[in-house]
């Protein structure tokens, strides 16, 4: 064998090895998140939608200033929809930009209001305007959420309340304790969303819901 | 043989040598690929620059395999002794030695994380360590045929 040779096997079968690799470790499936990790999956009181009886539920840490975030809500609005109250998506706090951790405390603010979701779909659609450069500036992002017909005194008050910061500061340990790098991220009835895409997540509550009902 | 006239007879084993840095840059790169990108484990700053320091090597070196040229080990020499020393940096991190103040990482990745170990050793830093210490060895045993054969 020549040495053109040796070299083009060599790096053909690499490319086989490093395949088959990837192939064997994504059939490997989704695993459960380790029991003793499953209680920083919920805190009660979080913002929650879809079917009160639900069996399956999308925990999904998010970052209001997060683009990818922004571009999941619509699709995640829609699972909620077709499923049809088996499905509901509960929404923890993963403030990871710089300035988010105010925002996160705004909209907990106007969750305490009951205004959660109106006031996460505002910054969701007004993104551009309130985050420049991944950096969230609260103050522009309380002028927004402050045109929803909310109790704007209570909401001043509330989003700088211990009460507030303490909510916050747990779903910021739930995260850490869960590994949340990077946000969305998705667990559906304990199960992470591992390669990350639309398809991905359709498919793992499509397994949840089969397994559920 | 094209090949044949391109390396000649006595220079075989420098070219071996060559051969196999090529090969190791290749796996370490795949490997660290596939934490990144399959386990998606998180890279830290010192990983990207031993990155920097190895990649680059499995694009450049078949260009010299293909006709042999020796002169690829002076350029790619730079790129592995700093490689090197990046990695025993890293290492040091991760076993304490430097305190965690002083390591250049951002974005909540901490370098001194350990992400997994082999054989009660073997992590990460240290595989990369050892792959920048193995491709040294060969470049400068591949040198070092290389200069005797053509003296004969």
């Amino acid at each position: 064998m020549n040495n053109k040779n040796i070299f083009i096997s060599a790096a053909v079968s690499l490319g086989i090895i490093f395949i088959a690799v990837i192939t064997v470790y994504k059939s490997q499936g989704t695993t459960a998140v380790a029991d003793e990790k499953l209680s920083a999956l919920m805190r009660i009181d979080a913002p929650v939608k879809g079917g009160e009886q639900a069996k399956v539920t999308i925990v999904e840490f998010f970052d209001p200033a997060c683009e990818t975030c922004r571009q999941f809500y619509p699709f995640i609005n829609n699972i909620v929809k077709k499923y049809q109250g088996r499905v509901n998506v509960v929404m923890r706090y993963a403030p990871l930009h710089k300035g988010s951790e105010d925002v996160v405390k705004m909209l907990e603010a106007a969750h305490i209001q009951g205004k959660f979701w109106p006031a996460v779909e505002l910054l969701f659609s007004n993104q551009h305007r309130w985050v420049e450069h991944h950096v969230s500036n609260p103050q522009s992002a309380l002028a927004g959420i402050k045109t929803l017909p909310l109790d704007h005194d209570k909401l001043d008050r509330d989003w700088q309340s211990s009460q507030v910061a303490k909510t916050i500061a747990q779903d910021i340990t739930d995260g850490k304790i869960l590994k949340v790098r990077a946000t969305p991220q998705f667990f559906v009835n304990g199960k992470p969303l591992i390669v990350f895409g639309y398809d991905e997540l359709a498919s793992l509550v499509e397994e949840a819901v089969a397994e559920a009902y | 043989m094209k090949n044949n006239k391109t390396i000649p007879a006595e220079n075989t084993q420098s070219w071996n040598f060559l051969f196999f840095v090529w090969l190791i840059a290749s796996i370490g790169t795949l490997t660290s690929l596939f934490f990144s990108e399959v386990v998606q484990l998180p890279v830290c700053v010192l990983c990207w620059y031993q990155r920097i320091a190895l990649y680059p090597l499995v694009l450049i070196l078949p260009l010299a395999l293909f006709p042999y040229d020796v002169k690829v080990i002076r350029y790619i020499t730079p790129l592995v002794i700093f490689g090197w020393f990046v990695a025993l940096f890293h290492v040091l991190v991760v076993a304490g030695v430097i305190p965690e103040s002083v390591q250049p990482c951002v974005q909540d990745i901490p370098c001194s994380e350990i992400h997994f170990t082999l054989l009660g050793f073997l992590n990460i830093p240290i595989m990369s360590l050892l792959t920048f210490s193995f491709i040294g060895l060969l470049l400068f045993l591949s040198k070092k045929s290389f200069t005797r054969n053509f003296h004969e």
